[in-house]
């Protein structure tokens, strides 16, 4: 691994293009660091009998925190735990504008309802303070606890107008298909406050994890963790969701993109026959698709000859638009912004509007001081 | 109204006045780094390098009253029933125990690689009768399998079931599926074979809600839930004619509750009575087959301190075979050791409950 | 311009070859259609007892999705239950050399598992009694109690040996996922009878068809179906089947393939990272998908775009891997000219037609 130092250097030389990373992990350097923003009553039940999850559910990652080897920070704090080796492997090595974090403790997988709020909560105070006030490049997902609409609700009301929160944050496997009327609540919410919903990799729904029953092995979650983002595609366009909230968008994130257009045809294959049962939809379910998705680039396709990349895009045209660079630091499949994009000529703009300029325009992030 | 919090008692004895068969002492693998003598290289590594460090599943928060007994915490760091010294002290020497029946719910059946989970279980069998079994023999042991891979399991109980200090095998009673079906005949097949008991055992990390209407939200109604997963169970082993299979498989309830079994029975046999066609061998009362066949140990004892109630309910459950004394050690049942036992006993289901019983099903001569 | 939304009545098409069909569905009329295949004792089960045979259906019958106009017999009886209609909209219509008929009887639905065997027996002998003694132009996949594996091997062992019988049926929707190692009894068997297994559209095993729970219509559903295939294929390279089992052959019916290149990049490049775990896959999940998989040629999922079928046909990597279908009587294609994506080479025609169907299925020459 380059030197953090000699990156930076380099990223000046190099940089023409500007770097939003959508998609950044940040870690708590203990569970007991939440303490300080919990009621007493929370701090007890989490030494206490704590966040039940879904037992016999979990595949364990290839390494540990799913980290990439070199980013466990000096001092032997968990990788991603510290703001300023991030700083330094990260944000000022790509010399990035900005950053907007993901932080992944399962808020909303505890069955415990109240604990979730009060967990999501807590982190949201984290986040604002050890994250978004001390950088100023740093945005982040508003951590909700999505199985319950009016405890999300009121989160949204607490914190939803701080300038850092930029999305709310949910994991992709749920309690049910996400656009069901349960989510409602959360949705209308979250139109009125313009926050897209952004959806990571990840979660526990209290289902086996695919379709057909249970895996064994965790490249099967992980790669199969497309099948699950699909699947809540399909889910929020059937359901009507952006006819009820046409101001809606959603950000899919870490689930892959190459499926996108492909999905779309398949909808409009099969709404063209069955839509008398769904009479709320009052157009071709790609539209919504089109109009409504955003999605982040980690991890990136690799077709097996590069210019695949390039017939990918001519099957979704409208994805120059949606798509949203991300590295997914720390996890050991990180995408280096020299290194992520196909070795191919790319369309003319896609790679300053990937890069940057689509995270720009959705989560409304200004242009930096000097660019030009 | 706040609620005061509440803490566990101290752990403490009781002389009963002859010696006691305890079929539920916890022991607990205090972490995966305790296995490695068991493991071989490759395990080792993919343990120090991966995410992986064992099973992430627990029937028992550590966090929870319920879980531990104050005391029960070694001095050196590890888990309640980690250390030996303790299990001695504190249920051995402190309840006259002759005969102690470790239980180690190390939730390996929560791990989907078939490899992992075979290679975790057979670890923690070497390590129960290296670092329990070879030191101390009033110890008996129960043993893990991979469950997820009922041809794995009979493997592993194939490799170490003879073991004279193994009576039993570990099935968590939240499972994949429900243990009367036929998937599991393997296994079972090979737990008769090695004459070892069959039991189930609170707890199971199958990956599916452990109600019939989803996950519950609080700790508390999983652990009170648990009784209808052993009820699921019983109907499951007996329709499905498991018992009839396998003439001479017994099986062992551990941690169960049993005070719920009365009404058990009566509804079991009324029904069976009108549906038993779709059953044909099933050839007597469910209930029979239940006492012929299965055993409960003690805790919990879910009873009022009522002695007419608990002549009642014994009355009801017409066996006096039933019952196995058990601390479940280290977790939390009763206030005072006094009230391990039900109330007005008389001598005879006394000794039986505390020896007799689980002499006769175990084997111990 | 919004297209005609109602279907037309099943019409054929001259593709200039004769062809193979491997997609076409043949329906059990009733539980009284099995009784002379049934044992008095299920029999009288059936005529005294609730029980009248599955309830769970992959295909709703009022879906216009499920039947073309037309396909109803006049004798009563439901879509694609009539031999003669069969003849007549699909074998003669389409100049088919071999059909392989697939029948949605849904027995791992249920879970006493001796009622899931005597049923799955009874449709078995049913198809071979009625349909296949009957037109030599018919091929069968046999249907199996898949959630007893060892039941579904002696199944296969009891009529796998017919010449008329080419594929066992699995639904995709199942309990686990069928690489793992319960399963393997049906791979064994059926490679002692040289079957291709297939995985097909459908399944009510009890679970929910997605990792997130029940959706709540029949168009998710349906169009969510995709989503299954692709977490069986991945599973069941991973599993070391394929390693397993030197010649083992896998289709996917009804699963549409326009979603495969896609997520062959996927898989192969989590596979890379991620290989420890699986040490007996010697080559990347793909080489396994295009050397013992198949892919029926139905649903299309079509661009809108004829090039970009072309595309895709190119990003699979290979030729072999599509097999022509009509999914007969299931609504796909509005006009029978659109049953085939336009602009193939004459080779890539002539192997989606007959030739790659021909050697996957070890069927002799013409």
């Amino acid at each position: 691994m380059v030197l953090a130092a000699e990156r930076t250097d380099v990223a000046r030389a190099k940089r023409r293009l500007a770097v939003i990373d959508c998609d950044i992990h940040p870690n708590l350097e203990n569970p007991g660091v939440l303490d300080k923003y919990l009621s007493k009553r929370w701090q007890e039940y989490r030494k206490g009998v704590g966040g039940r999850g879904f037992a016999g559910s979990y595949y364990p990652r290839a390494f540990p925190n799913a980290a990439r080897t070199d980013s466990h920070p000096p001092g032997g704090k968990p990788p991603g735990s510290d703001l300023d080796f991030m700083r330094q492997q990260l944000l000022d090595a790509y010399d990035m504008d900005f950053g907007v974090l993901q932080p992944l403790l399962g808020s909303g997988g505890l069955r415990n309802l109240e604990w979730s709020a009060a967990h999501a909560s807590a982190v949201n105070e984290w986040q604002i303070e050890n994250w978004l006030d001390p950088e100023p490049r740093l945005r982040s997902g508003l951590v909700v606890p999505y199985e319950d609409g009016d405890l999300t609700v009121k989160e949204i009301e607490r914190r939803g107008k701080h300038p850092g929160f930029v999305q709310l944050m949910l994991a992709i496997r749920t309690s049910e298909p996400l656009g069901r009327r349960k989510y409602w609540k959360m949705y209308e919410a979250a139109e009125a406050y313009g926050l897209p919903i952004g959806i990571h990799f990840g979660g526990q729904g209290g289902y086996p994890i695919t379709g057909a029953g249970w895996p064994s092995y965790y490249v099967e979650d992980h790669a199969g963790m497309s099948t699950a983002f699909q699947a809540q595609v399909i889910s929020y366009i059937t359901e009507g969701v952006f006819e009820q909230f046409p101001g809606l968008k959603v950000v899919l994130i870490e689930g892959g993109f190459a499926w996108l257009p492909v999905l779309g045809w398949r909808l409009d294959a099969a709404w063209r026959k069955l839509k008398a049962e769904v009479p709320h939809l009052k157009r071709a379910p790609s539209e919504y698709l089109k109009e409504h998705f955003w999605v982040t680039t980690q991890p990136m396709e690799e077709p097996p000859r590069p210019e695949q990349f390039l017939e990918m895009l001519d099957m979704g045209p409208w994805m120059m638009d949606r798509l949203m660079f991300a590295t997914d630091y720390p996890h050991w499949d990180f995408d280096d912004p020299f290194e992520a994009l196909p070795k191919v000529k790319l369309p003319d703009g896609f790679e300053a509007k990937v890069m940057a300029e689509n995270a720009r325009a959705l989560y409304k992030l200004p242009v930096r001081a000097g660019r030009a | 109204m706040t609620v005061q919090p509440v803490t566990p008692p101290v752990a403490r004895g009781h002389n009963f006045g002859q010696p006691v068969i305890d079929t539920d002492i916890h022991c607990t693998v205090p972490s995966a780094q305790a296995l490695f003598p068991y493991l071989s290289a490759h395990w080792r590594e993919y343990i120090s390098t991966s995410a992986f460090k064992g099973p992430v599943d627990t029937p028992y928060p550590s966090g929870a009253p319920t879980s531990a007994l104050d005391g029960t915490r070694p001095a050196d760091g590890g888990p309640p029933g980690s250390s030996l010294q303790l299990i001695r002290e504190q249920v051995l020497d402190a309840w006259s125990v002759e005969i102690g029946i470790l239980n180690c719910s190390y939730s390996v059946d929560g791990i989907a690689a078939p490899d992992t989970a075979a290679a975790m279980a057979s670890a923690v069998n070497d390590w129960l009768i290296a670092e329990w079994l070879d030191k101390e023999p009033r110890l008996r042991a129960t043993m893990l399998v991979p469950t997820r891979v009922p041809e794995m399991a009979a493997k592993e109980i194939e490799r170490v079931g003879g073991h004279p200090g193994i009576v039993q095998v570990m099935l968590p009673v939240v499972a994949q599926a429900l243990y009367g079906q036929r998937r599991w005949w393997p296994l079972f097949e090979a737990i008769e074979r090695h004459n070892l008991v069959a039991s189930f055992q609170f707890g199971g990390a199958s990956g599916f809600p452990m109600t019939s209407s989803g996950w519950p939200s609080h700790y508390v109604e999983e652990y009170v839930d648990m009784a209808q997963v052993f009820q699921s169970q019983l109907l499951s082993i007996v329709s499905e004619g498991l018992l009839d299979k396998f003439p001479t498989l017994r099986l062992a309830m551990i941690e169960s509750g049993w005070s719920w079994l009365p009404g058990f029975f009566w509804r079991f046999d009324k029904v069976w009575k009108g549906l038993r066609r779709e059953t044909p061998w099933v050839k007597m009362l469910p209930s029979e087959y239940v006492k012929e066949r299965m055993r409960f140990s003690l805790q919990p004892l879910d009873l009022p301190r009522d002695p007419v109630i608990v002549q009642q309910i014994f009355e009801q459950l017409d066996s006096d075979t039933l019952l196995m004394f058990s601390t479940d050690y280290p977790h939390w049942h009763f206030d005072t050791p006094e009230e391990a036992l039900p109330v007005g006993l008389t001598e005879a289901q006394r000794a039986r409950i505390l020896y007799d019983n689980a002499a006769s099903f175990y084997g111990f001569s | 311009m919004e297209q005609s939304t109602a279907a037309l009545a099943p019409r054929g098409f001259d593709l200039g070859q004769p062809v193979i069909d491997v997609d076409i569905h043949c329906n059990v009329p009733s539980a009284q259609a099995l009784f002379p295949y049934l044992s008095a004792h299920w029999r009288e089960y059936i005529a005294y007892s609730a029980f009248k045979g599955p309830t769970d259906t992959a295909y709703p019958a009022g879906a216009p999705t499920t039947a073309l106009p037309g396909t109803r017999p006049a004798e009563g009886g439901p879509p694609a239950s009539s031999l003669a209609l069969i003849r007549e909209h699909v074998l003669d219509a389409w100049n088919v050399e071999v059909g392989i008929l697939n029948c949605a009887y849904a027995v791992e639905s249920l879970h006493n598992p001796d009622t899931a065997a005597t049923m799955a027996a009874a449709v078995n002998d049913w198809m071979i009694h009625e349909w296949l003694e009957q037109e030599p132009r018919l091929r069968a996949s046999i249907v199996v109690p898949s959630r007893v594996p060892e039941m579904a091997a002696k199944e296969i062992d009891r009529v796998g040996g017919h010449p008329g019988v080419v594929q066992v049926y699995l639904p995709v929707v199942s309990e686990a996922p069928y690489g793992h190692r319960r399963y393997w009894p049906i791979f064994e068997a059926a490679a002692r009878h040289d079957l291709v297994v297939s995985l097909q559209f459908g399944g009510s095993p009890g679970n929910p068809p997605t990792g997130s729970g029940w959706p709540s219509y029949y168009l998710e559903e349906y169009v969510a179906m995709s989503q299954v295939f692709q977490t069986q294929i991945l599973n069941l390279c991973v599993e070391g089947v394929f390693d397993h089992f030197p010649t083992l052959r896998i289709a996917m019916i009804e699963s549409g393939w326009t979603w495969l290149p896609s997520l062959m990049w996927r898989i192969d490049k989590d596979w890379k990272g991620l290989r420890r775990e699986v040490p007996w896959n010697m080559q990347p999940p793909s080489d396994y998908v295009r050397e013992r998989m198949r892919f029926s040629l139905q649903p299309l999922d079509a661009s809108p775009d004829p090039r970009h079928m072309l595309t895709l046909i190119d990003q699979l990597g290979s030729d072999d891997l599509l097999m022509f279908s009509t999914d007969y009587p299931h609504w796909q294609f509005d006009s029978p000219e659109e049953a085939l994506p336009a602009g193939l080479s004459p080779t890539q025609r002539r192997k989606i037609l007959s030739e790659n169907a021909r050697d996957f299925y070890r069927l002799s020459k013409q």
